[in-house]
Parts: C-alpha cells; structure tokens; sequence
C-alpha cells in the first residue's frame, strides 16, 4: 500500500470515528424527543394548555396550574439569580487576584456541583421551616440558588475572553474604569452571558427534587407565591407515579410541554439579542 | 527649536522589581513625528505608556521622575489620568474596534465622554476624523455596519479616527504597523505624515526603515537607557553612538 492511499484510508478512518462519537451524542436527544413527540403530542390540545386537571376519571383537563407555576417559579428564580450571578461573575474578573474572588469562585465550584435535591433541603429549612408553610416562594429560593453559581462561572468565563486589548483601547481614549467594563468588555461579552443564563434557565425550570419539598405542587390554578404552586416537572412526576394509564399519558404530554416552554424561551432570548447596529446617526 | 509640547525628566518605569526603563529625559517639539526604535524588551512601549499613564494599569508598574505635558506634571495627584488620555491618544499594534459597535459609534466613542454635544456636531466630528484618517471614503455608505467587517489595515485608520476625535493634542502610536501587510503599512505611513501637521506624534516602531521615513526626531532605546536622540537624519547617517550605529546597521537587535 503506498503512502498516498494509507493516508486516505487513516484520514477516513478517523473521520468516521468522529461521525460514530456524533451519533452516539445526539441518538439519546433525538430518541427523548422522539419518543416526548410520539407518546405526548396525541393528548396535546388547546384544552390541555388553558385548563386545569380533571378529576380522575373524566376526559380532558390540563396542566394551565403547572405552566404557570413554573413560569412564576423560575420567572422569580431568573429574577434574582441572574441579575446576582452576573454580578457576583463580574467582581471575579474585574477583582480576580482577591482573597474575595479566589474564595467566591470556589464556593461557587462546590455549589455548582452540590446535587440540587440539598439544595432544596436548605430552603426547606430556611424558607418552608421557618413559615411553617410549603410556597412557591421556597422553590424559587431554592432555583435561584441553584442558578447563581451557573450564571456567575458563565459570566466571569465569557467575561474572561474579552481581550485586554480592547480594555485598553477604551482606557486609552479616556473611559474611567467602571465605564470600559460596563460599555466595552460587558457588552462585549452580553450575547455570550444571555446565552449561558438563559441554559441556566432551561436547566432549573427541569429541576424537580428542590421543589418537591417547598413548592410541593398543587391541583388549582394560583398567582398566590407564598401558597404551594404546582409546576411542570412537579406535575410530570405525580403523573407518571400514579397508577392510572390515562396520567402516564398527561405526564409525556406534560414533558413535551416543559420542553416546548424552555425552547420558546430560548428562541425569544436569541431574538432579542441578536446583534443589531446603529444607523449611524 | 520650538517648545515642547511634552518632556519627561529622570523617568524611570519598573513593573515590581524589575526596571523596564532607566533614567530618561527627552524633550518632544509639536508637530513633529517622534520615532522611538530599539531591540524588543528595550523599554520602547513601556516608556511609551508612561506618557498617558497607561503604564499604571499593569498590576505593581510604577513610576520614578516626571512626565511634563506643556510643563505640568501629569503624575501630579490633582491630574485625572482619563482627562490627561484624552489630551494624549492611543492607537496599538493590534487594531482594537470595539466589536459591539458600529464604524460611526467607534468613531464617535471618545466624544460620548463628554456631555452636550448635539447628534449633528458628533456627526460632523466624525466625519472630519474619518477624513483626515483617509478612511471616509471607503466606509461613508456603512457607517452603520460592524467594525469588525473592516480590513486590517481600515481597522487602523478606524482606530486612528477614534483616537483623533476628540481632539488629543498628542497622539501615541505602539507599532501601529506590525500587523499589517505592506500596502496598509504605506497607508498609515503617509497617514502619519499627513497628521503631524494638527498633532504632535510619537511612534514606537521595530522597523527602522518606517523611523527613517516618517519621523523628524528619532531616539534609540537600548536595555532600557536612552542611548541617543536626536534628528532622525543625522542619527541614521552619522549616529554619534557606537550601540546606535552597530543596531542600524544591523549588526544586533
């Protein structure tokens, strides 16, 4: 064999380990959602979005309760998570040499790796013990301590791309401080951290143990927060525990409309992102 | 001789412990073209940021001597380093657009420091900057397009445009050139020329081709020390150092 066709034959080789390692990494995404649109899409309907459960037994009835509760869960959440999680990320790399940033970013590591169901005994014991009561309150601490440490590593890594040159170039035409790292190196970075919020988003509003026990979950349709809330996930569990066949098909339709949720927040984030330019003048 | 514009006396620059630059005086006349040449690590650039205090933001850099602009101290405690940058621009080796914004918003980013200039006066500003950056032609119908769709070389004059917008009465350039193809090099070259008659201009460079043909004064740096300074002719034909000539000639560095 000469040199010319091992060459071809090593270099198709590889590449076809790499298509191989590809298919391996999307199948089980694309068998979730394959397997999401086959079992739920059938008992989707209009109803399901805009009504709440029936009583065990009668058709119809649908999870409105759970989609609103998740977004006032999560909206919350994001409300206090991101807006912290950025700030605390910026402090990290405008300071990064402080005792402050060195000691943030290592509880943020360990955070980020603590399983959220901890995380949600610790609202438990923090909100829920204290009130004496379960609310949608509690759950909302507990995703926004979930959210924090995402956003912030996120932010102070993308934050971190941003090449010093450019800090300089608006130093050097005079720019005080705080006003390069917020109108340059910030905005620089902002598609980057609205991207990785955003995933944070997506990944609390799947979260289910931290709620179990402080938003807990409810039948009825309530804009109240300091009551227990249902929520999607909260709602998909119920559903595919019970005993009923007819809840175990609620409970794919929900997933299916969890997953709708995060992908129509995505999109919309994206949108109001994209980068746009001035006229000029 | 004219005055000068800006002077430094005894100027030393160290970063912690280690003494980048050694005990430099040098006087710089207005509307002249100031070349500073010399082998990497000789201290060029950091002698350079010294002058708009650019130096100061590399953590432990400092400082011993004096920088006089017009005669004052600009390391004096009651001086502003944002207010004195903008009296002393900056353009670097590398182009530096600001990536979110557009070829006008570049331009115009110096002048949003300051309050109460009306969207026709910013717009004619940077007109005029763009102009005199030989750069508005080639970029009036996309004024509003990214910075980033520019060639390197247009990246440059763009950055030149934005330095010279509001109005510096010196401006440094930190081997403006280095990363440009020969065309693009000629370009801020005859640029350079072009802008020493409203500023005053003083240009680090590797390629001591580029001093011999832009500059009026030249200064050869060497390990720090101010080896010689003087009229860029004369220190190119009949330099009075030894060090100085054995570099242009191309015996070192």
């Amino acid at each position: 064999m000469n040199r010319r066709t091992w060459r071809r034959l090593m270099s198709n080789t590889m590449v076809g380990l790499m298509v191989a390692a590809v298919v391996v990494a999307v199948l089980p995404l694309l068998l979730i959602l394959g397997s999401l649109v086959l079992r739920g899409a059938s008992s989707l309907s209009l109803s399901f979005f805009t009504s709440t459960p029936a009583p065990v037994g009668d058709p119809g009835g649908g999870v409105l309760h759970a989609i609103v509760g998740t977004l006032t869960i999560v909206g919350l959440a994001a409300l206090v998570g991101i807006p912290v999680g950025i700030a605390a990320g910026f402090y990290c790399t405008e300071y990064r040499g402080t005792r402050l940033a060195t000691v943030t970013r290592f509880v943020a590591d360990v955070l980020n790796g603590t399983p959220s169901i901890v995380v949600g005994v610790f609202a438990w014991t923090w909100v829920v013990a204290t009130q004496k009561h379960f609310s949608a309150l509690a759950g909302s601490v507990a995703l926004a301590v979930l959210m924090i440490p995402m956003v912030m590593r996120t932010t102070e890594e993308l934050l971190n791309l941003v090449p010093t040159s450019l800090r300089e170039a608006a130093l050097a035409l005079g720019y005080p401080r705080w006003r390069t790292s917020l109108v340059v190196v910030l905005r620089t970075a902002l598609p980057g951290i609205v991207t990785g919020s955003l995933l944070a988003v997506a990944r609390i509003a799947g979260e289910t143990a931290p709620l179990l026990f402080t938003a807990l979950g409810s039948e009825y349709l309530t804009f109240d927060v300091t009551r227990p809330m249902a929520a999607l996930p909260l709602v998909v569990y119920k559903y595919a525990t019970g005993p009923y066949p007819e809840w175990h098909r609620l409970a794919w339709t929900a997933s299916l409309v969890l997953i709708l949720v995060v992908l129509v927040l995505s999109i919309a984030a994206r949108l109001a992102t994209r980068q746009r330019f001035s006229r000029g003048n | 001789m004219t005055t000068p514009l800006l002077a430094t006396d005894k100027l030393s620059a160290m970063y912690g412990k280690f003494t980048a630059v050694k005990n430099v005086s040098l006087t710089f006349a207005p509307n002249r073209v100031h070349a500073l040449i010399g082998p990497s690590g000789c201290g060029k650039s950091t002698f350079l940021r010294t002058l708009n205090r650019m130096h100061e933001n590399t953590p432990g850099a400092w400082i011993v001597g004096r920088v006089l602009l017009e005669g004052a101290d600009v390391y004096a405690p009651e001086v502003s380093p944002m207010r004195l940058r903008r009296r002393v621009g900056m353009v670097f080796q590398k182009p530096t657009p600001f990536p979110t914004m557009s070829i006008f918003d570049n331009v115009a980013a110096g002048l949003r420091l300051d309050r109460g200039r009306s969207r026709t006066e910013v717009a004619e500003i940077v007109e005029r900057s763009l102009r005199r950056a030989a750069l508005w032609d080639e970029v009036k119908d996309r004024l509003g397009a990214s910075a980033l769709g520019l060639s390197g070389g247009q990246q440059q004059r763009l950055c030149i445009a934005r330095s010279i917008a509001p109005e510096p009465e010196v401006i440094l350039l930190d081997e403006p050139t280095a990363s440009l193809d020969p065309l693009g090099t000629q370009r801020i070259e005859e640029l350079v020329f072009e802008l020493k008659r409203d500023y005053t201009i003083i240009i680090v460079t590797h390629n001591m081709q580029q001093a011999a043909r832009v500059s009026d004064t030249t200064t050869f740096f060497y390990l720090g020390t101010m080896v010689e300074h003087g009229p860029t002719r004369q220190l190119f034909t009949t330099p009075r150092e030894e060090q100085t000539e054995a570099y242009i000639t191309g015996r070192f560095g």
